[in-house]
Protein backbone atom coordinates (compact mmCIF):
# COMPACT_ATOMS: atom_id res chain seq x y z
CA UNK A 1 0.00 0.00 0.00
CA UNK A 2 1.39 3.36 -0.99
CA UNK A 3 1.42 6.31 1.38
CA UNK A 4 0.39 9.68 0.00
CA UNK A 5 3.40 12.00 -0.14
CA UNK A 6 3.42 14.85 2.32
CA UNK A 7 3.82 18.12 0.43
CA UNK A 8 4.23 21.19 2.64
CA UNK A 9 1.76 23.95 1.68
CA UNK A 10 4.60 26.36 0.85
CA UNK A 11 5.99 23.89 -1.67
CA UNK A 12 2.52 23.18 -3.11
CA UNK A 13 1.85 26.88 -3.70
CA UNK A 14 5.31 27.47 -5.12
CA UNK A 15 4.97 24.60 -7.60
CA UNK A 16 1.62 25.90 -8.81
CA UNK A 17 2.88 29.47 -9.07
CA UNK A 18 5.93 28.31 -11.06
CA UNK A 19 3.69 26.34 -13.39
CA UNK A 20 1.41 29.33 -14.02
CA UNK A 21 4.30 31.76 -14.42
CA UNK A 22 6.02 29.52 -16.95
CA UNK A 23 2.83 29.31 -19.00
CA UNK A 24 2.37 33.08 -18.94
CA UNK A 25 6.01 33.75 -19.78
CA UNK A 26 5.61 31.84 -23.04
CA UNK A 27 3.19 34.51 -24.32
CA UNK A 28 3.86 38.06 -25.46
CA UNK A 29 3.63 41.13 -23.27
CA UNK A 30 0.78 43.65 -23.23
CA UNK A 31 0.79 47.31 -22.22
CA UNK A 32 -2.07 49.59 -21.21
CA UNK A 33 -1.57 53.28 -20.61
CA UNK A 34 -3.57 56.45 -20.18
CA UNK A 35 -3.33 59.02 -22.97
CA UNK A 36 -5.03 62.39 -23.41
CA UNK A 37 -8.36 60.94 -24.51
CA UNK A 38 -8.67 57.72 -22.51
CA UNK A 39 -6.80 54.44 -22.25
CA UNK A 40 -4.78 52.77 -25.00
CA UNK A 41 -4.09 49.03 -24.86
CA UNK A 42 -1.31 47.69 -27.06
CA UNK A 43 0.07 44.22 -27.48
CA UNK A 44 2.24 42.16 -29.71
CA UNK A 45 -0.13 39.85 -31.56
CA UNK A 46 0.63 38.41 -34.98
CA UNK A 47 -2.93 37.07 -35.33
CA UNK A 48 -5.57 39.39 -36.78
CA UNK A 49 -8.50 37.31 -35.58
CA UNK A 50 -7.57 35.87 -32.19
CA UNK A 51 -7.72 38.97 -30.04
CA UNK A 52 -6.16 39.60 -26.64
CA UNK A 53 -8.06 42.84 -26.13
CA UNK A 54 -11.83 43.15 -26.31
CA UNK A 55 -14.92 44.99 -25.22
CA UNK A 56 -16.75 44.00 -22.05
CA UNK A 57 -19.17 46.87 -21.63
CA UNK A 58 -19.80 50.52 -22.47
CA UNK A 59 -16.71 51.85 -20.65
CA UNK A 60 -14.90 48.63 -19.81
CA UNK A 61 -12.27 46.75 -21.78
CA UNK A 62 -10.69 43.37 -21.13
CA UNK A 63 -7.20 42.19 -21.97
CA UNK A 64 -5.61 38.84 -21.33
CA UNK A 65 -2.19 37.30 -21.78
CA UNK A 66 -1.10 33.70 -21.45
CA UNK A 67 -3.15 30.77 -22.65
CA UNK A 68 -5.68 31.97 -25.25
CA UNK A 69 -8.48 29.50 -24.57
CA UNK A 70 -8.35 30.22 -20.84
CA UNK A 71 -8.52 34.00 -21.00
CA UNK A 72 -11.10 33.87 -23.78
CA UNK A 73 -13.33 31.77 -21.53
CA UNK A 74 -12.90 34.40 -18.82
CA UNK A 75 -13.66 37.18 -21.33
CA UNK A 76 -16.99 35.59 -22.29
CA UNK A 77 -17.84 35.09 -18.61
CA UNK A 78 -17.15 38.81 -18.08
CA UNK A 79 -19.39 39.87 -20.98
CA UNK A 80 -22.18 37.68 -19.60
CA UNK A 81 -21.87 39.03 -16.07
CA UNK A 82 -21.77 42.63 -17.28
CA UNK A 83 -24.73 42.30 -19.68
CA UNK A 84 -26.81 40.53 -17.06
CA UNK A 85 -26.06 43.15 -14.43
CA UNK A 86 -26.84 45.98 -16.83
CA UNK A 87 -30.14 44.36 -17.80
CA UNK A 88 -31.15 43.59 -14.25
CA UNK A 89 -30.21 46.98 -12.80
CA UNK A 90 -28.91 49.84 -14.91
CA UNK A 91 -26.05 50.34 -17.34
CA UNK A 92 -24.27 52.66 -14.93
CA UNK A 93 -24.19 49.95 -12.26
CA UNK A 94 -21.72 47.86 -14.25
CA UNK A 95 -18.21 48.64 -13.03
CA UNK A 96 -14.68 47.35 -13.46
CA UNK A 97 -14.00 46.90 -9.75
CA UNK A 98 -16.68 44.28 -9.23
CA UNK A 99 -15.69 42.51 -12.46
CA UNK A 100 -12.05 42.43 -11.36
CA UNK A 101 -13.14 40.99 -8.02
CA UNK A 102 -15.11 38.27 -9.74
CA UNK A 103 -12.14 37.37 -11.92
CA UNK A 104 -10.02 37.30 -8.79
CA UNK A 105 -12.44 34.86 -7.15
CA UNK A 106 -12.36 32.51 -10.14
CA UNK A 107 -8.58 32.64 -10.51
CA UNK A 108 -7.82 32.18 -6.83
CA UNK A 109 -10.20 29.25 -6.62
CA UNK A 110 -8.61 27.64 -9.67
CA UNK A 111 -5.16 28.33 -8.23
CA UNK A 112 -5.73 26.61 -4.90
CA UNK A 113 -8.45 24.05 -5.65
CA UNK A 114 -8.51 23.49 -9.40
CA UNK A 115 -6.75 20.65 -11.24
CA UNK A 116 -4.21 23.24 -12.45
CA UNK A 117 -3.89 27.00 -12.07
CA UNK A 118 -4.97 29.11 -15.05
CA UNK A 119 -2.00 30.37 -17.03
CA UNK A 120 -3.34 33.87 -17.52
CA UNK A 121 -3.00 37.45 -16.38
CA UNK A 122 -5.90 39.81 -16.95
CA UNK A 123 -6.49 43.50 -17.19
CA UNK A 124 -9.87 45.09 -16.57
CA UNK A 125 -9.74 48.73 -17.69
CA UNK A 126 -12.46 51.31 -17.29
CA UNK A 127 -12.62 54.95 -18.31
CA UNK A 128 -14.52 57.50 -16.30
CA UNK A 129 -15.53 61.09 -16.99
CA UNK A 130 -11.95 62.29 -16.65
CA UNK A 131 -8.45 60.84 -16.34
CA UNK A 132 -8.58 60.74 -12.54
CA UNK A 133 -11.52 58.33 -12.55
CA UNK A 134 -9.94 55.88 -15.01
CA UNK A 135 -9.29 52.43 -13.54
CA UNK A 136 -6.72 49.77 -14.36
CA UNK A 137 -7.19 46.50 -12.47
CA UNK A 138 -4.49 43.93 -13.06
CA UNK A 139 -5.46 40.42 -11.95
CA UNK A 140 -2.73 37.80 -11.52
CA UNK A 141 -2.94 34.02 -12.02
CA UNK A 142 -3.46 33.43 -8.27
CA UNK A 143 -6.26 35.97 -7.94
CA UNK A 144 -4.16 38.86 -6.65
CA UNK A 145 -5.76 42.15 -7.74
CA UNK A 146 -3.55 45.16 -8.33
CA UNK A 147 -5.13 48.61 -8.65
CA UNK A 148 -2.68 50.33 -10.99
CA UNK A 149 -2.34 53.94 -12.04
CA UNK A 150 -1.41 55.54 -15.38
CA UNK A 151 -0.11 52.31 -16.91
CA UNK A 152 -0.05 48.56 -16.52
CA UNK A 153 2.10 45.81 -17.98
CA UNK A 154 0.98 42.20 -18.30
CA UNK A 155 2.72 39.02 -19.30
CA UNK A 156 6.03 37.36 -19.93
CA UNK A 157 8.77 39.94 -20.01
CA UNK A 158 6.86 42.41 -17.85
CA UNK A 159 9.73 43.63 -15.60
CA UNK A 160 11.94 44.85 -18.43
CA UNK A 161 8.95 46.33 -20.27
CA UNK A 162 7.78 48.08 -17.11
CA UNK A 163 11.22 49.63 -16.54
CA UNK A 164 11.27 51.02 -20.09
CA UNK A 165 7.66 52.24 -19.85
CA UNK A 166 8.28 54.01 -16.51
CA UNK A 167 11.19 55.89 -18.03
CA UNK A 168 9.23 57.08 -21.06
CA UNK A 169 5.68 57.61 -19.74
CA UNK A 170 4.29 61.16 -19.59
CA UNK A 171 0.75 62.16 -18.71
CA UNK A 172 -1.54 63.68 -21.40
CA UNK A 173 0.26 62.09 -24.36
CA UNK A 174 -1.36 62.15 -27.77
CA UNK A 175 -2.40 58.79 -29.23
CA UNK A 176 0.68 58.87 -31.52
CA UNK A 177 3.05 59.45 -28.59
CA UNK A 178 1.30 56.86 -26.43
CA UNK A 179 1.53 54.14 -29.08
CA UNK A 180 5.18 55.03 -29.76
CA UNK A 181 6.03 54.80 -26.04
CA UNK A 182 4.18 51.49 -25.75
CA UNK A 183 5.96 50.02 -28.77
CA UNK A 184 9.34 51.12 -27.47
CA UNK A 185 8.54 49.57 -24.09
CA UNK A 186 7.40 46.31 -25.70
CA UNK A 187 10.24 45.91 -28.16
CA UNK A 188 13.23 47.52 -26.49
CA UNK A 189 15.77 49.32 -28.64
CA UNK A 190 17.28 46.37 -30.48
CA UNK A 191 14.02 45.07 -32.01
CA UNK A 192 11.55 46.81 -34.31
CA UNK A 193 7.81 46.04 -34.26
CA UNK A 194 5.77 46.25 -37.43
CA UNK A 195 2.15 47.44 -37.62
CA UNK A 196 0.96 43.97 -38.59
CA UNK A 197 2.48 42.46 -35.45
CA UNK A 198 0.47 44.73 -33.19
CA UNK A 199 -2.99 44.72 -31.71
CA UNK A 200 -4.26 48.10 -30.57
CA UNK A 201 -7.57 49.01 -28.93
CA UNK A 202 -8.77 52.16 -27.22
CA UNK A 203 -11.22 53.20 -24.58
CA UNK A 204 -12.01 56.70 -25.81
CA UNK A 205 -13.79 59.55 -24.09
CA UNK A 206 -15.83 60.05 -27.26
CA UNK A 207 -19.15 61.17 -25.80
CA UNK A 208 -20.83 58.02 -27.06
CA UNK A 209 -22.26 55.18 -25.02
CA UNK A 210 -19.78 52.57 -26.18
CA UNK A 211 -16.23 53.81 -25.70
CA UNK A 212 -14.31 50.73 -26.86
CA UNK A 213 -12.76 50.88 -30.31
CA UNK A 214 -10.47 48.41 -32.03
CA UNK A 215 -7.83 50.20 -34.10
CA UNK A 216 -7.64 48.41 -37.43
CA UNK A 217 -4.41 47.68 -39.27
CA UNK A 218 -4.37 50.65 -41.72
CA UNK A 219 -4.98 53.05 -38.85
CA UNK A 220 -2.18 51.50 -36.76
CA UNK A 221 0.09 51.99 -39.76
CA UNK A 222 -0.94 55.64 -39.98
CA UNK A 223 -0.41 56.19 -36.24
CA UNK A 224 3.05 54.63 -36.27
CA UNK A 225 3.84 56.64 -39.39
CA UNK B 1 -79.28 27.31 -11.26
CA UNK B 2 -76.78 29.99 -10.32
CA UNK B 3 -74.42 30.04 -7.40
CA UNK B 4 -75.44 32.38 -4.63
CA UNK B 5 -72.81 35.02 -5.44
CA UNK B 6 -73.49 35.16 -9.18
CA UNK B 7 -77.29 35.03 -9.17
CA UNK B 8 -78.55 37.76 -11.48
CA UNK B 9 -81.73 38.17 -9.43
CA UNK B 10 -84.43 40.06 -11.30
CA UNK B 11 -82.00 41.74 -13.71
CA UNK B 12 -82.67 40.39 -17.23
CA UNK B 13 -79.63 42.06 -18.75
CA UNK B 14 -77.42 40.34 -16.19
CA UNK B 15 -79.24 37.04 -16.91
CA UNK B 16 -78.47 37.39 -20.63
CA UNK B 17 -74.80 37.93 -19.75
CA UNK B 18 -74.71 34.87 -17.48
CA UNK B 19 -76.13 32.59 -20.20
CA UNK B 20 -73.84 34.10 -22.80
CA UNK B 21 -76.48 35.91 -24.85
CA UNK B 22 -75.68 39.51 -24.05
CA UNK B 23 -76.44 41.79 -26.99
CA UNK B 24 -73.62 44.10 -25.93
CA UNK B 25 -70.09 43.23 -26.95
CA UNK B 26 -68.24 41.87 -23.97
CA UNK B 27 -65.04 43.50 -22.91
CA UNK B 28 -61.98 41.68 -24.03
CA UNK B 29 -59.12 41.12 -21.58
CA UNK B 30 -57.21 43.84 -23.33
CA UNK B 31 -59.81 46.51 -22.63
CA UNK B 32 -60.21 45.36 -19.04
CA UNK B 33 -56.53 45.91 -18.47
CA UNK B 34 -56.61 49.28 -20.20
CA UNK B 35 -52.90 49.27 -20.87
CA UNK B 36 -51.13 51.89 -22.98
CA UNK B 37 -50.88 51.14 -26.67
CA UNK B 38 -48.34 52.45 -29.10
CA UNK B 39 -49.52 53.03 -32.62
CA UNK B 40 -48.50 53.93 -36.13
CA UNK B 41 -45.03 53.27 -37.53
CA UNK B 42 -43.87 53.26 -41.15
CA UNK B 43 -40.70 52.31 -43.01
CA UNK B 44 -39.68 52.50 -46.65
CA UNK B 45 -36.74 51.65 -48.83
CA UNK B 46 -35.12 54.49 -50.69
CA UNK B 47 -32.03 55.00 -52.74
CA UNK B 48 -29.05 53.97 -50.59
CA UNK B 49 -30.97 52.84 -47.53
CA UNK B 50 -34.20 52.92 -45.58
CA UNK B 51 -36.21 55.53 -43.70
CA UNK B 52 -38.27 54.69 -40.62
CA UNK B 53 -40.79 56.83 -38.75
CA UNK B 54 -43.26 56.54 -35.92
CA UNK B 55 -45.67 58.87 -34.14
CA UNK B 56 -45.20 59.67 -30.45
CA UNK B 57 -48.62 58.87 -28.99
CA UNK B 58 -49.57 56.04 -26.63
CA UNK B 59 -53.22 55.56 -25.75
CA UNK B 60 -55.15 53.69 -23.05
CA UNK B 61 -58.62 53.26 -24.47
CA UNK B 62 -59.72 56.75 -25.46
CA UNK B 63 -57.18 58.51 -23.24
CA UNK B 64 -53.75 59.67 -24.30
CA UNK B 65 -51.27 58.14 -21.87
CA UNK B 66 -48.01 59.43 -23.37
CA UNK B 67 -47.25 62.20 -25.83
CA UNK B 68 -43.57 61.67 -26.36
CA UNK B 69 -43.02 57.94 -26.63
CA UNK B 70 -40.23 56.79 -28.93
CA UNK B 71 -41.39 53.75 -30.87
CA UNK B 72 -38.67 53.95 -33.48
CA UNK B 73 -35.23 53.29 -32.07
CA UNK B 74 -31.89 52.15 -33.40
CA UNK B 75 -31.23 48.48 -32.74
CA UNK B 76 -27.54 49.04 -33.41
CA UNK B 77 -25.54 51.36 -35.69
CA UNK B 78 -26.95 49.91 -38.91
CA UNK B 79 -30.48 48.84 -38.10
CA UNK B 80 -33.60 50.10 -36.41
CA UNK B 81 -36.80 48.72 -35.03
CA UNK B 82 -40.26 50.27 -34.90
CA UNK B 83 -42.94 48.81 -32.69
CA UNK B 84 -46.72 49.06 -32.49
CA UNK B 85 -48.86 47.33 -29.88
CA UNK B 86 -48.94 47.04 -26.10
CA UNK B 87 -46.36 49.58 -24.95
CA UNK B 88 -44.93 47.68 -21.98
CA UNK B 89 -44.03 44.41 -23.72
CA UNK B 90 -43.04 46.36 -26.85
CA UNK B 91 -40.47 48.47 -25.02
CA UNK B 92 -39.16 45.41 -23.20
CA UNK B 93 -38.82 43.61 -26.54
CA UNK B 94 -36.86 46.51 -28.02
CA UNK B 95 -34.55 46.61 -25.00
CA UNK B 96 -33.95 42.86 -25.16
CA UNK B 97 -33.36 43.01 -28.90
CA UNK B 98 -30.78 45.79 -28.58
CA UNK B 99 -29.05 43.87 -25.81
CA UNK B 100 -29.10 40.67 -27.85
CA UNK B 101 -27.37 42.34 -30.81
CA UNK B 102 -24.72 43.93 -28.60
CA UNK B 103 -24.20 40.73 -26.61
CA UNK B 104 -23.73 38.71 -29.78
CA UNK B 105 -21.27 41.25 -31.13
CA UNK B 106 -19.19 41.16 -27.95
CA UNK B 107 -19.21 37.40 -27.38
CA UNK B 108 -18.64 36.44 -31.01
CA UNK B 109 -16.36 39.34 -31.85
CA UNK B 110 -18.34 40.28 -34.95
CA UNK B 111 -21.65 41.84 -35.88
CA UNK B 112 -24.64 39.64 -36.73
CA UNK B 113 -25.75 39.81 -40.39
CA UNK B 114 -28.85 41.89 -41.15
CA UNK B 115 -30.80 38.75 -42.00
CA UNK B 116 -29.65 37.21 -38.72
CA UNK B 117 -30.92 40.23 -36.81
CA UNK B 118 -34.31 40.03 -38.56
CA UNK B 119 -34.53 36.35 -37.71
CA UNK B 120 -33.64 37.00 -34.08
CA UNK B 121 -36.44 39.55 -33.77
CA UNK B 122 -38.83 37.02 -35.28
CA UNK B 123 -38.04 34.66 -32.40
CA UNK B 124 -38.75 37.38 -29.85
CA UNK B 125 -42.14 38.09 -31.44
CA UNK B 126 -42.93 34.39 -31.48
CA UNK B 127 -42.06 33.99 -27.82
CA UNK B 128 -44.54 36.77 -27.06
CA UNK B 129 -47.37 34.74 -28.63
CA UNK B 130 -48.99 33.58 -25.35
CA UNK B 131 -49.16 37.20 -24.19
CA UNK B 132 -50.45 38.24 -27.64
CA UNK B 133 -53.32 35.75 -27.25
CA UNK B 134 -54.37 37.70 -24.17
CA UNK B 135 -54.33 40.98 -26.03
CA UNK B 136 -50.73 42.10 -25.45
CA UNK B 137 -49.96 42.14 -29.15
CA UNK B 138 -46.57 43.45 -30.29
CA UNK B 139 -45.95 43.92 -34.01
CA UNK B 140 -42.57 45.33 -35.01
CA UNK B 141 -40.98 46.51 -38.24
CA UNK B 142 -37.29 45.87 -38.66
CA UNK B 143 -35.15 47.77 -41.16
CA UNK B 144 -31.48 48.31 -41.78
CA UNK B 145 -28.64 48.78 -44.19
CA UNK B 146 -27.24 45.52 -45.50
CA UNK B 147 -23.52 45.90 -46.22
CA UNK B 148 -23.50 42.71 -48.31
CA UNK B 149 -26.11 43.98 -50.80
CA UNK B 150 -25.25 47.66 -50.17
CA UNK B 151 -28.92 48.55 -49.91
CA UNK B 152 -31.64 49.07 -47.38
CA UNK B 153 -33.86 46.13 -46.44
CA UNK B 154 -36.98 45.91 -44.35
CA UNK B 155 -39.16 43.30 -42.73
CA UNK B 156 -42.55 43.23 -41.08
CA UNK B 157 -43.88 40.60 -38.71
CA UNK B 158 -47.16 39.08 -37.64
CA UNK B 159 -48.05 38.16 -34.03
CA UNK B 160 -46.92 34.56 -34.52
CA UNK B 161 -43.40 35.66 -35.41
CA UNK B 162 -43.95 35.32 -39.17
CA UNK B 163 -41.28 37.37 -40.93
CA UNK B 164 -41.91 38.96 -44.32
CA UNK B 165 -39.35 40.92 -46.25
CA UNK B 166 -40.88 43.90 -48.08
CA UNK B 167 -39.45 45.36 -51.25
CA UNK B 168 -41.03 48.81 -51.03
CA UNK B 169 -42.67 50.11 -47.85
CA UNK B 170 -44.60 48.93 -44.82
CA UNK B 171 -46.79 50.33 -42.05
CA UNK B 172 -47.92 48.91 -38.73
CA UNK B 173 -50.32 49.97 -35.97
CA UNK B 174 -53.82 51.43 -35.92
CA UNK B 175 -53.12 54.10 -38.54
CA UNK B 176 -51.43 51.70 -40.93
CA UNK B 177 -54.18 51.77 -43.57
CA UNK B 178 -54.09 55.53 -44.00
CA UNK B 179 -50.31 55.70 -43.81
CA UNK B 180 -49.79 52.96 -46.37
CA UNK B 181 -52.27 54.53 -48.80
CA UNK B 182 -50.23 57.74 -48.76
CA UNK B 183 -47.03 55.80 -49.33
CA UNK B 184 -48.61 53.63 -52.03
CA UNK B 185 -49.51 56.69 -54.08
CA UNK B 186 -46.17 58.49 -53.87
CA UNK B 187 -43.51 55.82 -53.30
CA UNK B 188 -40.89 55.34 -56.01
CA UNK B 189 -37.99 52.92 -55.98
CA UNK B 190 -35.38 55.64 -56.45
CA UNK B 191 -36.61 58.16 -53.87
CA UNK B 192 -33.77 60.20 -52.42
CA UNK B 193 -33.37 59.93 -48.64
CA UNK B 194 -34.69 63.47 -48.11
CA UNK B 195 -37.82 62.78 -50.18
CA UNK B 196 -38.39 59.50 -48.34
CA UNK B 197 -38.19 61.41 -45.04
CA UNK B 198 -40.84 63.86 -46.30
CA UNK B 199 -43.07 61.05 -47.52
CA UNK B 200 -42.86 59.26 -44.16
CA UNK B 201 -43.70 62.50 -42.34
CA UNK B 202 -46.67 63.00 -44.61
CA UNK B 203 -47.89 59.41 -44.22
CA UNK B 204 -47.86 59.83 -40.44
CA UNK B 205 -49.68 63.14 -40.69
CA UNK B 206 -52.46 61.66 -42.82
CA UNK B 207 -52.74 58.73 -40.40
CA UNK B 208 -53.00 61.07 -37.41
CA UNK B 209 -55.62 63.11 -39.26
CA UNK B 210 -57.91 60.10 -39.65
CA UNK B 211 -56.97 57.86 -36.70
CA UNK B 212 -57.46 59.11 -33.14
CA UNK B 213 -54.82 56.76 -31.70
CA UNK B 214 -52.08 58.22 -33.89
CA UNK B 215 -50.44 61.43 -32.75
CA UNK B 216 -49.71 64.23 -35.18
CA UNK B 217 -46.95 66.84 -34.99
CA UNK B 218 -47.42 68.65 -31.65
CA UNK B 219 -46.24 72.14 -32.51
CA UNK B 220 -47.32 73.64 -29.17
CA UNK B 221 -44.92 71.37 -27.28
CA UNK B 222 -42.45 70.93 -30.12
CA UNK B 223 -42.97 67.16 -30.16
CA UNK B 224 -42.51 65.66 -33.64
CA UNK B 225 -42.59 62.06 -34.85
CA UNK B 226 -39.32 60.16 -34.71
CA UNK B 227 -37.94 59.90 -38.24
CA UNK B 228 -34.58 58.31 -38.99
CA UNK B 229 -32.63 57.20 -42.02
CA UNK B 230 -30.24 54.25 -42.16
CA UNK B 231 -27.67 54.31 -44.93
CA UNK B 232 -24.08 53.17 -45.41
CA UNK B 233 -23.12 55.84 -42.88
CA UNK B 234 -25.38 54.25 -40.28
CA UNK B 235 -28.35 55.39 -38.25
CA UNK B 236 -29.17 59.07 -38.36
CA UNK B 237 -32.19 60.63 -36.65
CA UNK B 238 -33.78 63.64 -38.37
CA UNK B 239 -33.62 66.72 -36.13
CA UNK B 240 -36.73 68.41 -34.74
CA UNK B 241 -35.82 71.64 -36.57
CA UNK B 242 -35.82 69.81 -39.88
CA UNK B 243 -39.11 68.06 -39.04
CA UNK B 244 -40.69 71.34 -37.98
CA UNK B 245 -39.77 72.72 -41.39
CA UNK B 246 -41.18 69.65 -43.21
CA UNK B 247 -44.44 69.88 -41.27
CA UNK B 248 -44.57 73.61 -42.03
CA UNK B 249 -44.56 72.73 -45.74
CA UNK B 250 -47.22 70.05 -45.21
CA UNK B 251 -49.38 72.61 -43.32
CA UNK B 252 -49.09 75.02 -46.24
CA UNK B 253 -50.06 72.31 -48.71
CA UNK B 254 -53.02 71.22 -46.55
CA UNK B 255 -54.11 74.86 -46.11
CA UNK B 256 -54.18 75.38 -49.87
CA UNK B 257 -56.46 72.38 -50.55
Amino acid sequence: MSMPYYVPPEQFMKDRADYARKGIARGRTLVALQYENGIAIISENPSTTLYKISEIYDRIAFAGVGKYNEFDQLRVAGVRTADLKGYQFSRQDVDARSLANQYSQILSQMFSEGPKPMEVELLVAEIGGDASSDRLFHVLYDGTVLDEHNFSVLGGDSEAVLTRLKAEYKSQMSIKEAVAVAILALSGTERKLNHDELEVALLERNGRRRCFRRVEDPEIKAIIG
Amino acid sequence: MFAAGSDPGANFGELLKRVGLSPFASHSDENDLDIPHATTCVAMRCSGGVVMAGDRRATSGNLISHRSMEKVVSADDFSGVAIAGAAGPAMEMIKLFQLQLEHYEKVEGQILSLEGKANQLSMFVRSNLPAAMQGLVVVPIFAGFDPSSKSGRLWDYDVTGGRYEEKDFVATGSGMLHASTVMRVAWRRDLAVDDAVKLCAKALWEASDADSATGGPDTLRGIYPVVASITKDGWSAISDEKLSQIYGEIAKEVGSR
